[in-house]
């Protein structure tokens, strides 16, 4: 057991880390900087990346990519996260998710167009697959697509929708036959989010931020080979997607967002009768202790995917221990850190108690994070079917005409 | 990064499943439940006469040189047959004579360790409450031994005991001589009697001290404790990776309401919890091998969170491979109850739980204020 890089990627991250040194600074955003002026930096560094050849790592040369391995793009995201690089994470989805969709799907004209200029930032992508009435269950989606000879006439509303408000084209999920089962009357298209028809509006998070939109298609118009895959065949092409999410999922959480500095900061500034601090306290130490068990486990699953991933083999399910298991245990921790404040750890007051501040921000951003990339409930049947071999839950809609299935109303 | 066993220690692993299989089956385990001693002998005597004991031990001291990852891959496989032999009593006193010992001690010791020829027994424990030196009070003195020590795992028939014992007010450990007639020993029943337990009484007991005019104290005591974390975070493993896959095929095989009940999310769920409190508990061993075999300034710390995940799950595991099975589990007859009942006697045998979270969280507070 070591944790060394191998010689050909040790070499690489120092590759990495030094052109990085030489280039992150030319491209700081200035600390007042508003989402319109951080966009552009974001989008200049993705081209300042082209040009080196350090986005689409596993994409082939003759598009743009760098025609390299899975590794060198968990080194690279590793580096790139030690030097707050001017990176948007939804930046990831063009090179990650939708190229590779395009790969498979799509005529080879509309590949060549979109690749490189998606590699170079100047094509930001979003995915527009939920909707009100289908979170988990993404084949009940209702955006209705209705073909008009050459094109196609959306009408409906997408939620969730990361990055929409700054994205320039979207994958997009419709309903092309609802009188067929709800997997079979899927169609799938790529469309200018640009389009008359489309309009954004931000979706304001408990937490005070705004990360995500609903987008509403009003009679949107998307010619015909913009289709990916056949008509009544998208859930194909959404396979294909969410197949190459997991990478991302273990490569973006490098760091990880948890409260064990936080929680012990401030328990050593809680006195206790007998003159110590809470550190010494049996039952902060056996929730913490547990919690810390949690965290670097998950760090160290890691270390194991990361070693899987250096001989060639793509992660399993395992990659998705670290979103099941962190989310609730900040969400639970984050609780337990006022829980010792006491009455005061109602009290939000980010320049006197940086670590309360922090701990109430986890309070209110761990439930989304309990449910981004599919909610715990779904990835524990993901583990149970495909790691466990157990069946599958019974689906009462899945032969059952869309329009005629009980939850339609 | 190679964050995982080698071929050779995986080889090893498998070869040693291939002899557990054929030694160790339940039925072995299940005899020591009903009375019967030493189910385990043959099987001990094998991994001694064929070097799986010693694969850690150097060579100068009849060992194999293999490096404790091998080691850890052979607590896993015993932990997962249930193997009812005395792994960590072994462990603990080897690496008591490995850390602190004397040339002449570890000379004398560890070659017939090694073999599975002599047998030891820790004997920490004095009273109800943690492990800690305030808890000793039996009293060395002129190369003699009095006290009481309780809940000494494999105590009944060990040959050789390591002994915390005051020597002028100051705990220091010592090596105790057994077959002395002045050790009166009494066994005590175990929540896990294929782990049998022993009260020893020491009335002045010949005991010589570990490490000679270098006397070994409390903190040797506590570096030992973390070693043996990591060894017993793997037998854990095992035994937890063992009960789930019983309670797999249970759910895969029994049908309720028209079908299996492992179709069922409520079962999905909580087998899928299992799996991950496994995993998790799997990375956190393997980091604690790496900081074992390499000696890291990490231990400490990397022990502790070894043994408090390996612990909370092979005890998840086993409450949960129990409530899968249904009632049937419950009954005497039936082999859930070696799971849960080991689960609980590895939770405690190196200090209970609680004392492992405080160590933790007091080395994980030393590394946030350096």
């Amino acid at each position: 057991m070591d944790f060394e890089d191998s010689p050909e990627e040790a070499a690489f991250r120092a590759e990495v880390r030094a052109w990085l040194a030489a280039t992150v600074l030319s491209f700081a955003s200035r600390p007042d900087a508003g989402e319109a002026e951080r966009v552009r930096v974001a989008r200049a560094w993705m081209a300042e990346k082209a040009k080196a050849g350090y986005v689409g790592f596993t994409l082939p040369v003759s598009l743009g990519g760098r025609g390299g391995s899975a590794i060198e793009e968990v080194i690279f995201m590793e580096e790139q996260a030690r030097v707050a690089a001017p990176h948007i994470e939804t930046f990831n989805l063009g090179p990650g998710t939708a190229i590779p969709t395009l790969m498979k799907h799509a005529h080879p004209e509309h590949v060549a167009l979109l690749a490189a200029p998606t590699l170079r930032g100047e094509i930001v992508w979003c995915q527009l697959f939920s909707e009100p009435g289908a979170g988990s269950d993404v084949a009940a989606i209702r955006t209705r697509a209705i073909r008009e000879g050459d094109e196609w006439v959306v009408n409906g509303q997408k939620v969730w929708t990361s990055g929409a408000h700054v994205a320039d084209w979207g994958l997009l999920l419709t309903r092309s036959d609802p009188a067929v089962p709800k997997h079979r009357g899927l169609t799938f298209f790529i469309f200018d989010m640009k389009s008359p028809g489309v309009s954004v509006r931000p979706l304001k998070q408990m937490s005070g931020r705004a990360e995500f939109n609903e987008v509403f298609f009003t009679d949107l118009r998307i010619p015909d080979h913009q289709r990916l895959g056949e008509v009544n065949g998208g859930w194909q092409v959404v396979l294909t997607t969410l197949s190459n999410e997991r990478l991302a999922l273990i490569g973006d959480r490098t760091v990880g967002r948890n409260l064990v500095a936080p929680l012990i900061r401030l328990a050593a500034r809680i006195p206790t009768p007998d003159g110590g601090s809470l550190l010494d306290d049996s039952a902060f130490c056996d929730r913490l202790a547990s919690y810390y068990a949690t965290v670097a486990g998950v760090d160290h699953i890691r270390k194991r995917i990361f070693t899987t991933l250096s001989r060639g083999v793509p992660p399993g399910a395992e990659a998705t221990i670290g979103k099941m298991t962190l989310a609730r245990a900040l969400q639970e921790m984050a609780a337990f850190g006022m829980d010792i404040a006491g009455t005061a750890g109602q009290i939000l007051d980010e320049s006197a108690d940086p670590d309360l501040a922090e701990i109430h921000d986890c309070f209110l951003t761990a439930p989304g994070y309990r449910m981004g990339g599919g909610t715990e409930e779904i990835g524990k049947n993901i583990i149970a079917e495909r790691v466990l071999g157990l069946p599958q839950d019974i689906r009462v809609d899945k032969q059952v005409p869309f329009n005629r299935a009980v939850a339609h109303e | 990064m190679n964050f995982d066993f080698s071929e050779d220690e995986k080889a090893l692993r498998s070869a040693l499943r291939r002899v557990l299989a054929d030694q160790c089956g339940i039925k072995t385990v299940r005899l020591a439940l009903n009375g019967d001693s030493l189910p385990g002998l043959e099987l001990w005597e094998t991994l001694g006469r064929f070097g799986w004991l010693s694969a850690s031990l150097p060579e100068a001291y009849g060992g194999q040189g293999l490096g404790y990852a091998a080691l850890c891959g052979i607590a896993e496989e015993l932990g997962h047959a249930l193997a009812p032999v005395p792994l960590s009593s072994f462990f603990l006193v080897s690496e008591a004579l490995l850390l602190a010992g004397s040339e002449g001690q570890k000379r004398t010791y560890l070659p017939g360790l090694a073999r599975g020829e002599t047998s030891a027994a820790a004997a920490f424990a004095e009273t109800l409450g943690p492990l800690a030196a305030a808890n000793v009070s039996t009293v060395y003195e002129d190369g003699r031994l009095s006290g009481t020590k309780i809940a000494v795992v494999d105590g009944f028939d060990a040959d050789l005991a390591l002994v915390p014992a005051r020597e002028e007010g100051q705990v220091h450990l010592f090596l105790a001589d057994l077959q002395d007639d002045r050790v009166a020993r009494e066994t005590q029943s175990s929540i896990d009697p294929t782990r049998p337990l022993a009260l020893l009484r020491f009335m002045g007991a010949t005991a010589e001290p570990l490490g000679g005019d270098r006397r070994a104290d409390w903190i040797v005591l506590e570096r030992l404790l973390d070693r043996a974390a990591v060894l017993t975070a793997f037998e854990q493993l095992g035994g937890a990776a063992a009960a789930l896959s019983m309670a797999r095929d249970y759910a895969l095989n029994r049908h309720a309401f028209g079908r299996p009940i492992g179709g069922f999310q409520a079962i999905k769920h909580k087998l899928a919890d299992v799996y991950i409190a496994n995993e998790l508990a799997r990375s956190n061993a393997y980091y604690a091998a790496w900081a074992l075999a390499t000696d890291a300034a990490e231990l400490p710390l990397a022990a502790a969170t070894a043994r408090v995940c390996a612990t909370e799950a092979f005890e998840r595991a086993a409450r949960e491979l129990i409530q899968t099975h249904g009632a049937a589990a419950i009954t005497w007859d039936h082999d859930c109850q070696f799971y849960y009942r080991r689960s609980r006697h590895l939770a405690l045998a190196l200090g209970a739980p609680a004392q492992w979270r405080k160590r933790l969280v007091s080395e994980l507070s030393v590394a946030h204020s350096a």
